[in-house]
């Protein structure tokens, strides 16, 4: 192995000063992405710079607002009262992600910041525009059956490996980001990126920047809402196609809906236009058709990924099928 | 989870030990001086190796060697065997600059720590001279070739070819991708040469004798000279019945540090040093008359094999006696890609062909309009028609009534797509497998204390099923002696001589080794006692006092009569499966299972019924979740890793009810046994395929059955 130094901090700004001293410098809360790519040479921080120490493992709702610490565990939200009860969408994204063991370990914020499982993205010896700008990507005309069909580049075809990036990417998210100068807050779905030309970024953190917690508005959606993992094997496998459903009912006319995808795009992708179609309309099977047919404008395969394009709007008409028989 | 038919009875003499961490593998053993190898892989393909650069890597910190084809030490073995006929040999690690596949290990680092062995491994520079290389299967399958032994697989029974004359036909082509064994534990070695001249290893091995064996020649010292211990492995499926060159490296290592040298393979290197389950094509014709009476079967097929080595599985051989067709012909082909080279995975050859022949034979059943358990039986084989003489037991026939009331068989319809529940299909499905109940010879010594104590040692191994548990089940069968007296030494190459696990014939071959052993102990005692003016029935302690002895001692050599050559010798299997689809997102999940094992007289029920519900775990991988993908453009695995090679998970393994005929079969062996851990997953992954069809209607001919095959 690469030789490194571990520090550990207790508050966030020392965390964040550590960082912005050294370039190389990474924080490591969990580990179970970070020491996997570590293993694997696809990152080689000289630093580690601990914050399982921070206190940011809170889970409270404050008025409207449910806050979650950054350092929270992934099981911790999945499991909360509050959580179940309020947002089941975020409680079912999460235990669809991972297996319980990685759910004790991994936290919030480091769910955020976890990497695309692209296959030449792990292996150095193939070439990776998100690991090695420059050198191509091998999924393109490689093996590319869980790529992305939204939002790709000539650089990267790549997709967000997330579970619970979805649910609060429909559930319209906050993000609260600390820096040297102080706080600010960003819309969970412009947190992360689409690959561009600059593959090699997954999000807009900055390199002096660390995620305090989510914050997520009370909603209307908790009776009606759903998130379907298509998926190779029953556990422990990312998705091939997600999509977070989330209805307001009124009889069956759909007085709110929030949609977003994974496994399709390299950031979680809201279907905000077949939300705006589906708004104010009946939720019956027909609708729901004409939704994930919107939901698909724009979408584009790459060979071994093709059956994506039928397997994700299917997908959108079972999760809001199954959202509406939640009532 | 249910037994149906026998009382679970005797736990896992190893069990506890296994579950508490006792029970010691080949990496946890430490050695005073003991230092690690990393293996350096080639990253291309096919070529030669034009420099390596280890300055770096020796001066690094801890580095002891990097040893590499530029300075390995003298293998004897390897100079001896050029006089032999080339390619066909195992792989000479580190011999020449050639690269036969990607992966291939170039050097291996030697250092004081682990973490300083990885650390220097990448500062190892290689430079290459690449040629093109052919790892795709398809666009080579022309390049497809009789193996240098033809085998039985060429075989014409009747007339070639005759299913196109009749009136039913069904022609259709099967494909089944490269799968890796994966069992948890990773593949390595410890070695130690306690003198110039001999070595002590701790070996991941089905077999501490064949281990015993390459390793003596090939650096040509004595067997004697080599000790092999692997009393614990962590599974094998087949993956370690052969020693491969990476072990060698090891030993080779150990002599040039003149230190103990360990080596353990990381995730990736499994795919590419251990073996794995060839890539197949098959093409099966099947000929009925109107009333389902099978006219002519037919089966051609392809396995991939190594460049340089050809290997070989029985993937036709089920096709010539399953069913009672007049005209049978079958035929086998290697495919020589650069890979490296393939070894038995559980079921081997027999699972793949028992995916096409009896998906193909519910094609049949389907075009017949009949119900396939009704067509099987319709052709069913009283007598081996292909060496015509008797089976030594087959209850087929029983086997299948059974397993189909278990799962409810009369619910499915012929129709597919005829059950419903919400969005997902409901589908039913069947399927026959077959292997060789085979015996070997083997040796078990047997020392009978007067304390009542009864040791008993064989050099057989435990991958898994439990050999121990089963070997002190047939003693106790034999002396009543109770089972917590009972010891059964394995896994060390000093003990007296038995097979390699592999092919389900551990418990036939040192079953009856230990059956005559205990056998002879009997006889030992009641000539004792009769000596002695005692009975039989008398105190083992007062028999033995009363002639002066600690304890009675045999060895006995166990091999099979010529029963084998009078009749055929199967271990038969009968898989049942209920499957859900999802019609929106083609979701397959199993959701029932019936696996009914006609292997003889079960010895060991608790450890029987673990190995029929692995085979169904392992049967719903094959069917539903595991490939290993190449990059043909690298000639690289892709998903070589346990996130993205997808073997079953708990989830997505229902109940498994398991059945077992169990009675006992006249000519194996003296128990009456069969083997049965291939049988356990040999034709599941058909049976998943024809519920799949039953569901849907949908055919898929090429596994895994992932949801895009079913949305396609």
């Amino acid at each position: 192995m690469i030789n490194f130094q571990y520090i550990r901090t207790t508050t966030s700004k020392a965390a964040v000063d550590s960082l912005g001293k050294d370039k190389t410098a990474k924080f490591i809360a969990g580990g179970t992405n970070l020491v996997d790519l570590m293993k694997r040479g696809v990152t080689a921080p000289e630093k580690l710079i601990d914050i399982n120490n921070v206190p940011l493992k809170q889970i409270e709702l404050k008025g409207n607002i449910l806050h979650i610490g950054a350092l929270a565990t992934n099981a911790a939200v999945a499991e909360h009262a509050v959580v179940k009860q309020r947002f089941p969408l975020l409680s079912q994204a999460l235990n669809a992600g991972a297996s319980a063991q990685l759910r004790n370990m991994a936290t919030v914020g480091g769910n955020m910041m976890q990497r695309t499982r692209c296959g030449y993205f792990y292996d150095i010896t193939m070439p990776c525009n998100k690991r090695e700008p420059g050198t191509g990507c091998g999924a393109k005309e490689g093996y590319n059956r869980m790529h992305a069909i939204f939002g790709t580049s000539e650089a990267c075809i790549a997709v967000h490996p997330s579970d619970m990036c979805i649910a609060l990417a429909a559930l319209d998210a906050q993000v609260v980001i600390m820096n040297p100068k102080g706080e600010r807050k960003i819309s969970f779905v412009d947190f992360h990126r689409l690959p561009g030309a600059t593959p090699e970024k997954d999000n807009n953190l900055q390199a002096n920047e660390m995620i305090i917690r989510v914050e997520i508005p009370l909603n209307t959606l908790a009776e009606n809402s759903y998130y379907l993992k298509v998926r190779d094997r029953a556990s422990y496998a990312f998705a091939l196609v997600s999509v977070a459903a989330g209805l307001e009912l009124k009889s069956n006319r759909i007085i709110k809906v929030r949609l977003a995808m994974g496994g399709v795009a390299h950031k979680p992708w809201r279907l905000t236009e077949a939300e705006a179609f589906l708004t104010g309309k009946d939720a019956t099977e027909v609708n729901f058709k004409l939704a994930s047919e919107i939901a698909l404008k724009g979408s584009k395969s790459f060979g071994q990924n093709n059956f994506k394009l039928k397997l994700a709007p299917n997908s959108i008409i079972e999760a809001l099928n199954q959202a509406k028989s939640k009532a | 989870m249910k037994n149906s038919l026998l009382k679970d009875d005797t736990d896992r003499v190893d069990g506890i030990d296994k579950v508490t961490g006792k029970a010691k593998y080949f990496a946890e053993y430490q050695l005073p001086g003991i230092t690690y190898g990393v293996l350096v892989p080639s990253t291309i393909t096919k070529g030669t190796i034009t420099g390596i650069d280890s300055k770096a890597a020796e001066r690094a910190p801890g580095v002891l060697a990097v040893v590499s084809h530029l300075n390995r030490p003298e293998v004897k073995g390897y100079e001896a065997s050029n006089t032999k006929p080339v390619p066909n040999g195992t792989l000479k690690i580190f011999y020449t600059d050639k690269i036969a596949f990607n992966g291939q290990p170039v050097a291996m680092v030697v250092a004081d720590t682990y973490e300083r062995a990885v650390y220097a491994a990448a500062l190892v520079k290689v430079s290459y001279n690449k040629e093109i290389h052919a790892t795709d299967f398809d666009e080579n399958i022309s390049k497809a070739k009789p193996p240098r032994n033809p085998s039985s697989a060429f075989y014409v029974r009747g007339e070639a070819e005759a299913y196109k004359n009749s009136a039913v036909t069904i022609e259709q082509e099967y494909i089944l991708p490269t799968e890796t064994h994966n069992p948890m534990e990773l593949h390595g070695m410890l070695a130690h040469w306690d003198t110039e001249n001999r070595v002590t290893v701790y070996a991941k091995t089905q077999g501490v004798k064949a281990t015993q064996n390459t390793i003596s020649s090939t650096f040509m010292i004595p067997m004697e000279n080599v000790q092999v211990n692997s009393e614990f492995v962590g599974g094998g499926f087949g993956m370690a019945l052969r020693t491969w060159p990476v072990e060698i490296a090891v030993v080779m290592a150990a002599k040039k540090v003149k230190r103990p040298v360990k080596l353990v393979i990381t995730r990736d290197q499994m795919f590419t040093l251990v073996g794995h389950r060839p890539h197949a094509w098959q093409k099966i014709g099947l000929g009925a008359d109107q009333d389902g009476v099978l006219k002519g079967i037919t089966h051609h097929a392809i396995g991939q094999t190594s460049s340089y080595e050809d290997f070989t599985e029985n993937i036709v051989n089920m096709t010539k006696f399953m069913y009672k067709s007049p005209n049978v012909n079958t035929s086998y082909k290697i495919l020589p890609l650069d890979v490296g080279t393939p070894i038995w995975m559980r079921g081997p050859g027999e699972a793949t062909g028992a995916f096409a022949l009896e998906s193909a034979m519910d094609e049949m059943a389907h075009a017949l309009k009949m119900d396939p358990i009704a067509f099987r039986l319709k052709n069913y084989a009283e007598t081996d028609p292909e060496k015509n003489r008797p089976f030594s037991s087959k209850y087929v026939d029983e086997a299948y009534k059974l397993g189909a009331d278990k799962l409810g068989w009369s619910k499915r319809k012929n129709e597919p797509r005829q059950n419903k529940e919400g969005q997902w299909l409901v589908g039913y499905g069947m399927s026959t497998g077959v292997f060789s109940a085979g015996r070997g010879k083997a040796t078990v010594r047997g020392v009978w204390y007067a304390d009542g104590r009864l040791l008993l040692q064989s050099a057989s191994s435990d991958i898994g099923p439990g050999t121990g548990t089963g070997m002190v089940q047939v003693a106790h069968g034999v002396l009543g002696v109770p089972v917590n007296k009972i010891t059964f030494e394995l896994g060390d190459s000093s003990l007296p001589p038995a097979p390699s696990q592999g092919g389900s014939a551990t418990m036939s071959t040192v079953g009856s080794a230990v059956h005559d052993a205990c056998t002879a102990l009997k006889n030992n005692l009641a000539e004792l006692a009769a000596n002695s003016g005692m009975s039989v029935t008398d105190p083992i302690a007062e028999i033995l006092k009363k002639n002066n002895l600690p304890s009675i001692e045999v060895t006995k050599e166990s091999s099979p009569g010529n029963d084998q050559s009078k009749y055929s010798m199967y271990s038969f299997s009968i898989h049942f499966v209920e499957v859900k689809v999802h019609e929106l997102t083609g979701v397959v999940k199993v959701s029932k299972i019936v696996s009914v094992g006609d292997s003889g007289k079960i010895v060991s029920p608790k450890t029987a019924r673990s190995q029929m519900v692995g085979g169904a775990v392992g049967g719903i991988g094959m069917a539903l979740t595991e490939e290993s993908v190449i990059d043909h453009r690298y000639g690289k695995f892709i998903n070589n890793n346990f996130a993205d090679y997808h073997v079953p998970v708990n989830a997505d393994v229902p109940d498994i009810d398991v059945i077992f005929i169990n009675k006992p079969d006249p000519y194996t062996n003296p128990m009456g046994a069969k083997g049965m851990g291939e049988i356990a997953l040999i034709g599941f992954s058909a049976a998943v395929a024809n519920a799949v069809f039953n569901a849907t209607g949908k055919r898929i001919r090429t596994l895994p059955i992932t949801p895009d095959k079913i949305l396609s």
